[in-house]
């Protein structure tokens, strides 16, 4: 007991030093991260000069940092920037959500059983290849309004990362995991919800992060298209009218949106990650 | 064995085991691995099975716990046919196999948590298991951060925690230092006989099996079968290794242990003379 003791206070002193050096990780992290957001400032600032500068150009001085960011904190206070989001979102979701219900059985069913892996891998690394775009005509022929057609193609694309990462994740399952879980008395359900999901959450995670990315790129062009909401429409909206500091200002929210988006999956990773680093 | 099943008179001691016949052939494989296996375990009985590498131990395990079904025989428990795994008799393996996102409580309440047992139940029978195994406050440490020998002693508490009759144990303690080793031989032995459960160990270590069981089943390879049975009818204070009873169990066991596996070695030596003469004589007779 006393030797454990010991160990204890040994550890509890190992833990502080490590949680002490990931603080000054992470500052050195944040410093480098502000660095790099100023250079891209600095460039951006810099490109706007030189269009304003040129009489050729001048017409295109709304893309410059201040006068996106003046439009931009106008379009946040009347709640314009809100409401073009929230559309956009819902789709996204709505594509995602389609996504991880087909991906995540699919992917389990494909990791499981080899013939469906050996069945499947041709025609869906054929389908994998073809640009969720190029479905666009069936999709606006096959359902009836525009916002599904949207939800499809979003679908469509954030499908494959998200079956491919699950069945990557089952496969990586110990088998041993099973013969203890048999023994036990787990039924198919236990099997499924205490001992695979858990042991799949991280790689399944991983495939919904890529799957984000994809829709979150798919997202912009599908919504060119037929649809008067959400942010694509917005920035082909913000063309037609020649604002150009209101299209600047739309990209900000783009970018910004999807870098949170990721910066949650990358949470939500590391939360269901059980493998610890030695 | 029956001493101990008189002590736990009122509670259900440990299950009787009968194999009657068993042989198995793994699918892709010519030769069978065990061949017309047959023998019985009494109640609370502690049995160990020694033999060389490859004789078919763990294949036998697997049977007996419902894991792996028989080419031909049978395995009853208590008069009982088994036809599958159940928590009755449960098997630890040589790796402890504990699943990485779990907290300790979450391992040892496993089995109740598949039987449906109300958590409260759960919680009181996983901190009096933890007791048992000498781990009390570790239940929500994650069991990456424990030691092999802990995380070896969390899997032994999971085994028992669901009430089984029977623990099969797979060398289970061959990836520890001699002296976590030991202890946990003893330890298992004793929450054995405390609780009153019969105790299958396999091992190919000769002084793993006299501290631990009653009788050991000597098996020999190619195909896997029962060569010898040697009872080690000791006290559990003569079990410690020095013990001169002990040491004369580990002989006689060693011993028989060299023919199960020697003999083999010599017959095969005695088939090869044999060939050999014959082809001599074959090759006088042109
Ligand atoms: N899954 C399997 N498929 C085919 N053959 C197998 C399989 N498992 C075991 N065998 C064969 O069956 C025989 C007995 O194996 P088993 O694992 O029971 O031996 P063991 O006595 O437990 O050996 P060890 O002490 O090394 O663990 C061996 O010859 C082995 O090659
Ligand atoms: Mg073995």
């Amino acid at each position: 007991m006393s030797a454990e003791a010991i160990d204890g206070a040994a550890l509890a002193r190992f833990e502080s030093e490590t949680r002490a050096r990931k603080v000054g990780d992470a500052s050195r992290g944040a410093g480098f991260a502000l660095i790099g957001l100023a250079v891209l400032l600095a460039v951006w600032w810099f490109g706007g000069k030189i269009i304003a500068d040129n009489p050729a150009t001048a017409n295109f001085a709304g893309f410059a940092p201040a006068p996106t960011f003046e439009k931009l904190w106008e379009m946040l206070k009347s709640g314009f920037a809100w409401r073009m989001t929230w559309p956009s979102l819902m789709r996204i979701g709505a594509g995602l959500a389609w996504a991880i219900a087909i991906g995540v059985p699919l992917g389990i069913v494909i990791g499981r059983f080899r013939a469906a892996r050996e069945a499947s891998s041709v025609p869906f690394q054929f389908l994998r290849m073809i640009s969720p775009l190029a479905w666009m005509p069936i999709a606006v022929l096959a359902f009836p309004s525009w916002d599904r057609a949207i939800i499809f193609l979003i679908g469509v694309a954030a499908v494959w990362p998200i079956l491919f990462s699950t069945a990557h994740g089952f496969r990586r399952i110990d088998p041993a995991w099973f013969k203890v879980g048999r023994n036990l008395g787990a039924r198919p359900w236990h099997m499924l919800f205490t001992i695979i999901m858990p042991a799949i959450a991280q790689d399944a995670l991983a495939g919904i992060r890529l799957a984000v990315g994809v829709a979150w790129i798919v997202l912009v062009p599908a919504e060119f298209l037929g649809v008067t909401s959400g942010l694509g429409y917005s920035i082909n909206d913000a063309r037609d009218a020649l604002e150009y500091d209101r299209l600047a200002a739309t990209v900000v929210i783009i970018g910004v949106i999807g870098f949170s988006l990721d910066w949650i999956c990358e949470r939500a990773i590391r939360r269901a990650s059980w493998a610890r680093e030695e | 064995m029956t001493a101990a099943a008189e002590r736990h008179r009122g509670r259900k001691p440990g299950a009787h085991i009968a194999v009657t016949g068993v042989s198995h052939r793994f699918r892709r494989n010519a030769t069978y691995a065990l061949t017309d296996v047959d023998f019985e375990i009494q109640p609370c009985e502690a049995v160990a099975l020694v033999g060389r590498s490859g004789c078919g131990k763990s294949t036998l395990l697997h049977i007996m716990s419902g894991l792996t079904t028989p080419t031909k025989g049978e395995i009853r428990l208590d008069g009982a046919l088994v036809k599958g795994p159940s928590p009755e008799c449960v098997v630890m393996f040589q790796q402890p196999h504990l699943f990485p996102w779990m907290t300790v409580a979450q391992s040892v309440g496993l089995g109740l948590k598949f039987a449906g047992r109300p958590k409260k139940e759960i919680e009181a029978r996983v901190r009096e298991l933890l007791a048992l195994v000498e781990l009390d406050g570790y239940e929500k440490r994650n069991v990456q951060e424990l030691s092999g020998g802990q995380q070896q002693r969390v899997a032994l508490a999971r085994s028992l925690a669901v009430h089984p009759e029977v623990l099969f144990l797979d060398e289970p303690f061959s990836a520890l230092d001699l002296v976590t080793r030991r202890a946990l031989q003893q330890d298992v032995r004793r929450i054995a006989t405390e609780i009153g459960i019969t105790l299958v160990i396999v091992t190919h270590d000769i002084p793993e099996a006299v501290t631990m069981a009653d009788r050991a089943i000597v098996m020999a390879p190619n195909p896997g079968r029962i060569f010898d049975i040697v009872p080690i009818d000791l006290d559990d204070a003569d079990r410690a290794e020095r013990r001169p009873a002990a040491q004369a169990a580990q002989e006689r066991l060693q011993k028989s242990f060299e023919g199960a596996s020697g003999r083999s070695v010599e017959l095969a030596a005695a088939r090869q003379a044999g060939g050999e003469t014959l082809r001599l004589a074959a090759a006088g007779q042109r």
